[in-house]
């Protein structure tokens, strides 16, 4: 059967083509796969070349558009980096992220240590439960909670709280100054519980000899947490930490999109990497501007995200994604 | 040895006065991520009236339906962004399984000659994008996504990070003399995927599943970068429509015409933004605590093994 098959034609036929045939299961199940990352992941890397050029629509067709117009070479970055946006969404986009990266590492270590080492199991999935719960809403849902509150006019806040203290209605949406906390404290109400429970995940997967050991030796509670539990979960802390560096460039577009409703007035501090190419892309129709933002975004986060991938390897070849 | 006893219990305890304050920080932080949607949900139920008097409660002043009511009388835009919403779920989500688990299989295969090829074209993904503008352009102009159902669903198919998952859930989880006994059976590599791989790998398959319907449900951003159409919709885009104006409700229904001034201003807007919220959030909440536990065991294994 085998020998009779070296003898067909297919001798003749091309050695790739003889490949493929061996292999064409396993190519027919990667085939959709492939044609959606080709499609939608790929093809986009090679439109980038729009940041370089004046891209103009001349005949409805993107690619023979895209090949006709104008190169201008790096002009669209000049124009976005003499504009003073350019500093302020780089700016907001790394100072949010390094303070979400502090506080919700922080917080959720602390909390999931707090649900381990509560006596009821009942009450400590409840908490765990309740604390997961945000990360399964929309940003959309997440501005409308936000919004009873802090509606100027008929928010929890201004409408009960400070009208029952007897102090002034604070128009939420046009004041910058209280933003920045707002967007941490929402950010990590999303997070935190979720982050919580991959903690609390490798807590529980600590070898409980090493506690037992500690018992016998006399120590306290609070010693165990800080000489064993610690320790030990310290390589998931680094290697959660890095894969949040990896992104440090990237800003979710609901959360400084939608939460603060789109709203002009707190643009300097809302206003990230996202934020701007989707409104000048969307809103103002700006292809020069928002490509080059764009561009600019994949490159450095491109970096980013290789050296902290090098960096998770050097900790823990398994965590690494490549 | 009593003594030594109790000595022992609270060295691998909290003493109680530690575990009461433990307890009442968890349950406050608890509360901060329950009350708002009890807020919302009180709203919902509260009379218009009354909400213009004294603002959004925790305990309605006046109680009325009237908002649900309104809703589903008046606003056949909203019954209709909820259909988008569940059609769009329920076809991303299988599609998109299917598609990944097949992905996922051969690279997950140790004999598979070109697994490492295909794993860095998946992984490429991950690292370099061609950006919001490029994929934008394209979507529109090339894949003609632009008031298409489509325009929903494409764009989520592939998530390599859940395709190595799944990747590595194969691995580890589906014994290669499985597969080799299988094949010495004569059975062909799909029937060996869909009757032998597919159903061990099921607790991976429904985390990823999970993962994913809650991607296509709770979906604003394709719909706002594809959909014009009033008729595809989804719900979570439509609600971020009625916050700057609820005459997004009406665009949908030819039928009222020259009515529409009449029932903007008889309609409940505050109440029915809320409402449409919770009808929004509903399904999620109410089988949250199904799928808690599987979501769980996706979060571990996608943190700790890449």
């Amino acid at each position: 059967m085998k020998g009779k098959e070296i003898l067909s034609p297919s001798r003749t036929s091309p050695a790739w083509w003889r490949e493929i045939k061996k292999n064409r299961a396993m190519f027919l199940m990667l085939l959709p796969g492939v044609l959606v990352l080709l499609l939608y992941n790929y093809l986009p890397m090679f439109g980038i070349i729009i940041a370089f050029k004046n891209f103009m629509f001349y005949d409805g067709n993107f690619f023979t558009s895209l090949f006709k117009s104008e190169w201008i070479g790096l002009r669209n970055f000049e124009f976005l980096f003499k504009t003073p946006d350019a500093f302020v969404i780089t700016r907001n986009t790394l100072l949010y992220n390094l303070v979400f990266i502090t506080s919700c590492t922080i917080v959720s270590l602390a909390f999931a240590i707090m649900l381990n080492e509560i006596r009821s199991r009942k009450l400590s999935r409840f908490y765990q439960g309740s604390m997961f719960l945000p990360y399964f809403l929309s940003w959309i849902v997440a501005s409308y909670l936000l919004y009873s509150f802090i509606s100027p006019d008929k928010g929890f806040i201004n409408m009960t709280i400070l009208k029952s203290l007897g102090k002034q209605p604070i128009a939420w949406y046009s004041e910058p100054k209280y933003w920045p906390y707002i967007i941490v404290l929402i950010n990590g109400w999303k997070w935190i519980g979720n982050n919580c429970i991959i903690y609390l995940a490798s807590i529980i997967g600590i070898d409980q000899e090493f506690y037992e050991a500690a018992r016998i030796d006399g120590a306290s509670r609070w010693q165990q947490v800080i000489h064993i539990t610690l320790p030990q979960i310290t390589p998931v802390i680094i290697v959660m930490f890095l894969i949040f560096v990896g992104r440090i460039f990237n800003s979710d577009l609901g959360l400084f999109y939608q939460v603060p409703r789109n709203a002009g007035m707190l643009y300097p501090v809302t206003q990230t990497i996202d934020v701007y190419v989707f409104n000048s892309l969307m809103r103002m129709g700006d292809i020069g501007m928002s490509s080059a933002a764009a561009l600019y975004q994949s490159v450095v986060g491109f970096i980013t995200i290789v050296a902290a991938n090098y960096a998770v390897r050097k900790i823990d070849p398994d965590s690494a994604i490549f | 040895m009593g003594k030594e006893q109790t000595e022992f219990n609270r060295l691998s305890a909290v003493s109680a006065k530690t575990n009461a304050i433990l307890n009442i920080i968890l349950l406050g932080y608890a509360l901060v991520c329950i009350l708002p949607l009890v807020l919302v949900i009180s709203v919902s139920l509260t009379d218009e009236s009354t909400l213009a008097l004294y603002g959004y409660r925790f305990f309605p002043k006046k109680f009325s339906i009237y908002a649900y009511e309104f809703i589903f009388s008046t606003g056949s835009q909203v019954v209709s962004a909820y259909g988008i919403t569940i059609l769009v779920t329920v076809l991303g989500t299988i599609l998109s399984i299917l598609i990944m688990a097949l992905y996922a299989y051969p690279i997950s295969r140790r004999d598979f000659k070109y697994k490492n090829f295909f794993t860095f074209f998946l992984i490429f993904t991950m690292l370099f994008n061609g950006g919001m503008v490029s994929t934008y352009l394209i979507g529109v102009n090339v894949l003609k996504l632009k008031d298409s159902i489509w325009g929903l669903i494409f764009p989520y198919l592939m998530n390599a990070f859940w395709v190595i998952i799944l990747r590595t859930f194969f691995k580890t989880n589906i014994p290669d003399s499985l597969i080799e006994a299988a094949r010495i059976d004569g059975a062909g590599e799909f029937t060996i995927f869909f009757r032998i791989v597919m159903p061990l790998a099921l607790p991976g398959l429904a985390t990823i599943a999970l993962f994913a319907t809650l991607q296509y449900w709770n979906d604003w951003f394709l719909a706002a970068l594809y959909i014009n159409d009033p008729k595809l919709v989804p719900l979570p885009y439509l609600l971020y429509q009625v916050q700057t104006s609820m005459q997004y409700l009406l665009q949908n229904s030819s039928n009222i015409g020259g009515m529409s001034g009449d029932i903007l201003s008889k309609m409940p807007s505050e109440a029915a933004r809320m409402a449409m919220v919770v009808i929004g959030v509903g399904p999620i909440v109410l089988t949250f605590p199904f799928f808690q536990k599987y979501l769980v065991k996706g979060l571990t294994v996608g943190a700790i093994k890449g």
